[in-house]
Parts: C-alpha cells; sequence; structure tokens
C-alpha cells in the first residue's frame, strides 16, 4: 500500500470523526482514497473536500471544537495556508491531526519529496509561542501507526499534532499490517472526555463552553501562555520517542529522520562494514526533540555529529543545540527534491568530521 | 434609591433569558445589541437552547459569546462559516450559525462564505452590514457606499481608487444551496420583528435540512459613521437602503 493511502486506512481504523482536505500533489491519494472508501456508509465519518486549505484547517478547527476526532492533509505550499488556522488551534488548545507530505520549495517548487518544512513544523510556522507536537515516519507502517500515536497524544494533551512526512513516504509501497477497526467514540464518550471545554450544546447546569484564543487582557494572557508552555515542557519530558541505530559504541552519530534517516541506516551498515563506528539517532517526534538523548552521546565522548537533511540545514541547530559545544556538529544535505544516497552521506561524514 | 416593585401584570418588557448579565461593550445605538436580543429570543423560543452552536467572528462583535449564553466557538477571521460547516456536518442534531460583519463575511471571508453557500450547508450566516470596519475604528468596508468617509476613504469612496460596493446577498441568491437569503433591518420596531421573523425562519430552515441561509442585518455604527444614534438610523434610511434594498431576495419552499 502507498504511504498516502495508508494514512485514509489508519484513520478509518482509529475511529477518525472527519476529513477535510484540498488536492495537492505529492498527497491527494490520502483523500482520494476515502472517497473510494466511503467511511460515512461505514462508521460514519465525514470526509469534505473543501475550497481551500485556508478552509480545510478551519474546518478542522470547528470539528475539533466540538470534541470531535477531525485531521487534515496537504502538502509544504497547503501547509503554508494552514499556518493562520494551526495558530488558532493551538491558542484555543485544540486537538487535532494535520499531515504534511512535504515537497520542495521555497514557493510553489517542486512535486519532489523534501524536509525543507523543518523549521515550519518545529519551531511554528504560524504567530505566536506555540508547538505542534511533530512526528516523523520513517516507513508506510509508521505513517500508519503514528495516525493513532498523534491523535492520542493530541488528545492528551489538548494540542494539534502534525505528522511530518515527505514525498518518498507519501509515494512509497510497502507492505503494511493495519490495525483493527476500532469504533467511534460514541456521544456519550465524546461528552466525558470533552464536556470541559467543548462546543456541543449547552444543557442546563453547565455554564456556556466558549473555545478561543482570544484574551485582551495582557495579564490573563500571560497566564494562558504559561499554561501552554508548561504543556510543552510535560511534552519534553514524557513524550519523546526516537530509535537509536549502533549508537553505544558510535565514535560518529548521524542524526537524520523520515526518509533520510531510512536512508543513513544504510550509510550505518556500510560505514561498519569498513570498521567505521557510526550510529544514527533517529528522532520519531521531532517536536519534541530527543534533545536529552543527543546530549547524552555528546557526554559519552561522541567524536562528533553530522545532521543529514533533505534542506540547507534546519535540524542541525536542534542537534548544536543538544550537544552544546561538546563536539563538532556538521550537517549534509540535498535540496529542491533530490535525495541523497548512502555512500554520499557516508562521503560527507568522512569529508566533514572523520578526516578532521 | 428604593427598590421599585414591578408588578407582573404591568410587565411588558424583559431582558431575554439567553442575555447574560455582562455589560454589553457596544456603543450606544449600535444595532449588534439589537440583533443578540432577537437571536437569544429565537433560540429560547424554538427550545434549541442546549443544541445551539454559535460561530463568532473577529470584529465587533467578536465577544458575542460574553452577552449570549449558549456554547460558542471563535473563529479567525472570515472564516466563520468553514468552522461552522465541520461543526454542523460532525453533530447534525445541533443548530449551528455564524455572526459576522461585512468585512468577516464579505471581504476577507468571501471564499469561505460563498462556498459554504454553494454546497448548501445546513447553517445560519446572520450577516451585520453597517458599511464600516467598526472594530478597528472606521474603515473602509466592501460595502461602503460610494462617496462614504471613512478612516481609509477620509475623501469618500471613490471608484476609480476604492472599487465599487458589492451585494453578496445577492451574488448568494444565485447559488443553488442558499435556499433563503434575505435583507433586513432593525431601525424601526417594526423592522425589529421582521427581522426577528425572518432568524427564526432561518434556524428552522437550518434544523430541517433546508440548506443555507443569510439574514442580512442592514445595521448601525453611529461611532464609525460619526452620527448620533438617531441621525444614524435617518442616514440608515436614506442612504443604506436605497443600495440595499429590504425584503426575501430568495426563499426555496
Amino acid at each position: 500500500m502507498k504511504g498516502n493511502e495508508v494514512i485514509a486506512h489508519a484513520a478509518i481504523r482509529y475511529g477518525c470523526d472527519g476529513y477535510f482536505g484540498y488536492p495537492i500533489t505529492p498527497q491527494s491519494e490520502v483523500m482520494e482514497t476515502l472517497m473510494e472508501l466511503k467511511p460515512w456508509e461505514t462508521t460514519g465519518m465525514v470526509v469534505l473536500q473543501a475550497e481551500s486549505e485556508v478552509s480545510s484547517i478551519n474546518m478542522v478547527y470547528g470539528g475539533a471544537a466540538t470534541g470531535k476526532r477531525v485531521m487534515t492533509s496537504s502538502s509544504s505550499p497547503g501547509i503554508s495556508l494552514m499556518a493562520e488556522g494551526l495558530s488558532y488551534l493551538a491558542g484555543a488548545e485544540l486537538p487535532c491531526l494535520v499531515i504534511n507530505c512535504q515537497r520542495g520549495g521555497p514557493g510553489l517548487g517542486t512535486i519532489q519529496p523534501s524536509q525543507g518544512d523543518y523549521f515550519q513544523a518545529v519551531k511554528g510556522g504560524g504567530h505566536g509561542d506555540y508547538h505542534l507536537i511533530v512526528f516523523a515516519p520513517n516507513s508506510v507502517q509508521e505513517m500508519h501507526d503514528h495516525v493513532a500515536e498523534a491523535f492520542d497524544l493530541a488528545f492528551k494533551y489538548r494540542n494539534p499534532a502534525m505528522i511530518l512526512a515527505d514525498g518518498a513516504i507519501g509515494q512509497m509501497m510497502e507492505k503494511v499490517v493495519l490495525a483493527p477497526q476500532r469504533p467511534r467514540k460514541t456521544i456519550a464518550e465524546i461528552k466525558a472526555e470533552c464536556e470541559a471545554w467543548a462546543a456541543m450544546g449547552k444543557p442546563s447546569g453547565r455554564g456556556r463552553n466558549v473555545v478561543t484564543s482570544l484574551e485582551l487582557q495582557s495579564e490573563k494572557m500571560e497566564i494562558i501562555n504559561r499554561r501552554l508552555q508548561d504543556k510543552y515542557k510535560a511534552l519534553e519530558e514524557n513524550e519523546v520517542r526516537y530509535e537509536a541505530v549502533e549508537c553505544d559504541d558510535a565514535d560518529y552519530v548521524i542524526v537524520a529522520f523520515g526518509s533520510s534517516a531510512r536512508i543513513c541506516s544504510a550509510t550505518v551498515e556500510m560505514a561498519r562494514a569498513e570498521g567505521l563506528k557510526v550510529g544514527l539517532l533517529r528522532p520519531i517526534t521531532l517536536y519534541p526533540f530527543p534533545t536529552r538523548q543527543i546530549a547524552a552521546l555528546a557526554a559519552r565522548g561522541v567524536k562528533g555529529f553530522l545532521s543529514a537533511e533533505l534542506n540547507a540545514g534546519q535540524m542541525v541547530e536542534d542537534v548544536r543545540l543538544a550537544v552544546n559545544g561538546k563536539a563538532p556538529v556538521e550537517h549534509y544535505g540535498r535540496q529542491g527534491g533530490m535525495l541523497f544516497n548512502p555512500d554520499e552521506v557516508l562521503e560527507a561524514l568522512k569529508e566533514k568530521l572523520i578526516k578532521k | 434609591m428604593a427598590e421599585v416593585e414591578i408588578k407582573q401584570e404591568n410587565l411588558v418588557y424583559a431582558k431575554p433569558e439567553l442575555i447574560t448579565d455582562n455589560v454589553m461593550h457596544y456603543c450606544p445605538g449600535c444595532s449588534h445589541g439589537t440583533v443578540h436580543k432577537l437571536i437569544a429570543e429565537v433560540i429560547a423560543e424554538l427550545g434549541l437552547t442546549d443544541r445551539a452552536v454559535g460561530v463568532s467572528p473577529v470584529g465587533c462583535s467578536v465577544f458575542a459569546y460574553n452577552y449570549i449564553d449558549i456554547d460558542w466557538i471563535e473563529a479567525a477571521h472570515g472564516r466563520a462559516l468553514a468552522v461552522a460547516t465541520a461543526a454542523k456536518r460532525l453533530n447534525p442534531e445541533t443548530m449551528v450559525f455564524t455572526y459576522q460583519g461585512d468585512g468577516d463575511l464579505s471581504a476577507i471571508g468571501t471564499a469561505e462564505s460563498i462556498h459554504a453557500a454553494a454546497r448548501g450547508e445546513n447553517v445560519v450566516a446572520v450577516y451585520i452590514n453597517n458599511a464600516i470596519y467598526g472594530m478597528t475604528g472606521g474603515q473602509m468596508a466592501p460595502t461602503t457606499l460610494l462617496g462614504m468617509k471613512t478612516a481609509t476613504t477620509p475623501y469618500g469612496r471613490d471608484p476609480r481608487l476604492n472599487g465599487y460596493p458589492y451585494k453578496i446577498a445577492e451574488m448568494m441568491a444565485h447559488l443553488e444551496g442558499a435556499t433563503y437569503i434575505t435583507r433586513q433591518s432593525v431601525h424601526k420596531p417594526a423592522n425589529v420583528r421582521k427581522c426577528k421573523a425572518a432568524i427564526k425562519k432561518a434556524f428552522q430552515r437550518s434544523m430541517e435540512g433546508r440548506g443555507f441561509s443569510l439574514v442580512e442585518v442592514v445595521s448601525t455604527c453611529n461611532s464609525g459613521w460619526k452620527l448620533s444614534p438617531v441621525a444614524s438610523n435617518e442616514w440608515l434610511e436614506q442612504n443604506m437602503l436605497p443600495f440595499y434594498p429590504l425584503g426575501d431576495i430568495k426563499e426555496v419552499k
């Protein structure tokens, strides 16, 4: 199954209540598959093609505001159009799932894979101090698994979550084990979970629920901001996910996520075959970032880190912050929709770190 | 001062039960307060209190949720009808309406508004048209009349510089999904009664699944227009109504 197609299956099987989207290459198969599967006839899931990504993300906002499990998907230029909505979702503390199947930018760019939206996904993208929970799948199976994991975390923390995939993972075909079908939450279950905040009609006896990110009194707005920051701290404490491959004895560690991590796992094998002690640290969550795990490797005496990314050097900044000067940190990347080969990365590792 | 006891038989008017005790921030003479009251009355009369979800906009009525005691969702500027679309589709048993000004619905939110109408979403847009941006200090709206002075048209709206005003209600009336389009006002008691009937009809139609309704309310903004409340009502009649004539524009039976 294709990565994009599996998103549709995973969403239905998770018991997602609604999908709202707008076609864009290379992720259009998500909505096409949903429309073909007609989940409104089986689970009751709503699927709607909106007139724009601006509208899609605001439909997600409207659905999430009623306590439902809702999602959208897009690719880089479309995600830029959603930036306003993402900020509002984070500000109003609404759980939802957004998938970015990245393509090369800037501007209209290309339709080939890229990881150029790391900053946008991890550092905000919209206005204000906020974070998305960001997952980075490296396989079709993880595309599937991350749908449920991201939804669960989004609801646990009442925060929008993003799956930051790319055109390679979205278009790739692999075998995948699908989760069993879960029923959608009943109205009674949603009420039990979300009655304190969701706008679903005010029964007599409870105060009105207002879903908003607006507070004109600065003193109160600062308190809201502090509450958000406490939530992000809790995420950083409790929800970091990563994979460490051959890192225990590694002299050099490649840090890579998503499709580039997949390529770099071959680099590690090639390096080990040459007798070089190279490991791979793969952040599975980009926010929260495995800062402590990378810091521990630096403290253990790793001689150098290579951040291999399909961009001009974005995650490398977070790796540098984690390493905090204890070892050299270099970047190797390709851009514009180009991928790198495993040997290219090994060459870069030797040239930038090992030979020095 | 001694408290005045009102005998039940003398009581001719009471605050609607769904209007909260919060002090309204609207300027004296503004139409918002009247339209809020009508919405609150209609929701209670239709027995929809526990099923009503309002979507408030960006603009003067951003705080509508402080005054009508139902559940609310505050939307980003212009996006109310996209928000309402999903809220209603995912919760068909609820009565979902948006409350939007002319800047929100017919400038920045034109796409979301037109497409919600075109899809025939079973929601109601209550559209306050006062031909000006009140909240930000009286700038030109898409509905600002030709010649009208605003903060961004200080010499009057000149079509060569600022383009022409447009009527989104008439535009929406061409759309198959839009089944009830009406233009009302609240500047006289008779108009208030007609406006209330229109809101009630629109809310009922949405619950019957009969498609999209727009209730435009030609309104005053005496602060933005820099006129007294009474003079604003006169100005509305003399200047707004010839361009924005009142009455039903479309009703699919």
